[in-house]
């Protein structure tokens, strides 16, 4: 696995934006639409950018060399919000959510408050010293896990995920099954996630769900619950291989080609706050990695969630990748 | 200068400037190959990539190389569909040697 990409520095040192020939909010005022966010269903926390992984399409350049990660304090603020405003779900992301010291507190307290608790669980975590029981916490706390598998065969995993990276997930995936995940008709929910591995948009989600399900079995004999597509960003880490590969200008076509208005009233920036792991707070996962916090002064320590509603969703060119299509989400096609 | 300028490809629509009814009609046929049918888009787009190899457009190559990705083809799949339609042209190829068994044969004793 190369780690060439953690390093890459950009102008300034700031996340660049992608370009492109039409603006998203050109695009959107054309149509006569806008973008206000509704009560907030879920509130996604990044807990860091700490990873065991440095794959190629991350969007928050997440490698086992960050060192930026949430605090005790800051996932005390979640845990009240959580409490006082009863948003139903948390949804841990990072990197990897389970490498921070507070992990399983955030989580069993969550559960404790009645939220349903989601972990974007990267599968080969579960192989770091101290790991190996996660199937076994996750379903105590009854977790919803997602998780990255960008293809059922090796070569293509692991060009985009690191070497090795498709043999590890298949034996973490193996153990997740056998503590009930993904099981037929089991309440445990393994939702897996495919990303193009390249300058493509992603196929229609449930022909390569069908894929999945078949192949996976077949081969390996692994289940799951469901397959989430999910667009590549055109923003960090993935944004730099674009240019780097020559990929940038057409790619940016293809997202503006394919702007779907449909998707617009079912994208997750609407009913999602997100959480950095400073306690900053943000429309979406992809608007904090590019410093775009929500209008206002509020933090996750200040948090009023009644004036947030309805307030206007923070938009740039690299909102194209979430209304290409059939749309993509964290629970992936919009529509 | 090449003769094949990549950037031609997305100035496509430029065709309908002149006789736009026929690029019209040409665009409401060609759409309309692409959709779900009898068959699914992405064996379509498996016949187009083939095809595309076979009359050697370097257009159609991009164009259903991509098309095959985003209906979910992998490598193997797409590869097995160029060798398809390569076996098919040297078949036709050789088949075309009984041809020249026949001149043979029928100039000699």
């Amino acid at each position: 696995m190369s780690f060439d990409y953690v390093n890459i520095q950009r102008p300034g040192g700031a996340s660049g934006l992608p370009v492109s020939e039409k603006s998203f909010r050109d695009v959107l005022i054309e149509r006569g639409l806008s973008l206000r966010a509704l009560a907030p269903e879920v509130l996604q926390v990044n807990v860091g950018k700490l990873c065991n992984q440095a794959c190629k399409h991350c969007h928050v350049d997440a490698s086992p060399t960050r060192t930026e990660i949430i605090e005790k304090t800051t996932v005390d603020a979640c845990l009240e919000a959580i409490g006082k405003y009863r948003i139903p779900t948390l949804d841990l992301t990072g990197g990897a959510p389970e490498l921070i010291p507070d992990f399983r507190y955030f989580v069993t307290n969550a559960v404790q408050l009645g939220a349903k608790v989601i972990v974007r669980h990267n599968l080969t975590v579960m192989t770091v010293e101290g790991m190996e029981d996660l199937p076994e916490f996750f379903a105590e706390n009854r977790v919803e896990l997602v998780s990255s598998l960008p293809y059922f065969q090796e070569r293509e995993t692991d060009a985009q995920r690191g070497n090795g990276v498709f043999e590890k997930s298949i034996g973490a995936l193996r153990r997740l099954n056998e503590a009930g995940y993904g099981m037929p008709g089991s309440e445990l929910t393994l939702n897996l996630v495919h990303n193009p591995v390249g300058a493509f948009l992603p196929p229609d989600q449930s022909q390569i769900e069908a894929d999945f399900k078949r192949e996976l079995l077949e081969r390996y004999d692994i289940n799951f619950t469901g397959l989430f597509t999910i667009t590549n960003m055109p923003i960090a880490r993935y944004l730099d291989w674009l240019r780097r590969s020559g990929n940038e200008a057409k790619y940016m076509s293809k997202l503006v080609n394919a702007f779907n208005a449909a998707t617009v009233e079912g994208l997750m920036c609407r009913t999602t706050l997100s959480v950095d792991w400073l306690g900053n707070l943000f429309d979406c996962d992809f608007n904090q990695m590019l410093d775009m916090r929500i209008l206002g002064d509020q933090t996750i320590f200040n948090l009023d969630l009644k004036t947030l509603v309805h307030r206007e969703i923070r938009i740039a060119n690299h909102c194209f990748g979430c209304t290409a299509g059939g749309g993509s989400s964290c629970g992936g096609t919009v529509v | 200068m090449s003769y094949y300028e990549e950037d031609d490809l997305p100035r496509f629509g430029e065709m309908g400037k002149h006789v736009p009814e026929l690029y019209d009609k040409f665009m409401a046929w060609y759409a309309a190959c692409q959709e779900d049918g009898a068959l699914s888009k992405r064996e379509k787009a498996l016949i187009g990539l083939a095809v595309s190899v076979t009359i050697q457009c370097p257009y159609c190559i991009e164009a259903y190389t991509n098309s095959s990705l985003e209906n979910g083809s992998n490598m193997d799949q797409m590869t097995e569909a160029i060798h398809l339609a390569s076996a098919i042209r040297g078949g036709a190829s050789l088949i075309h040697g009984i041809q020249s068994h026949n001149a043979h044969d029928k100039v000699s004793m």
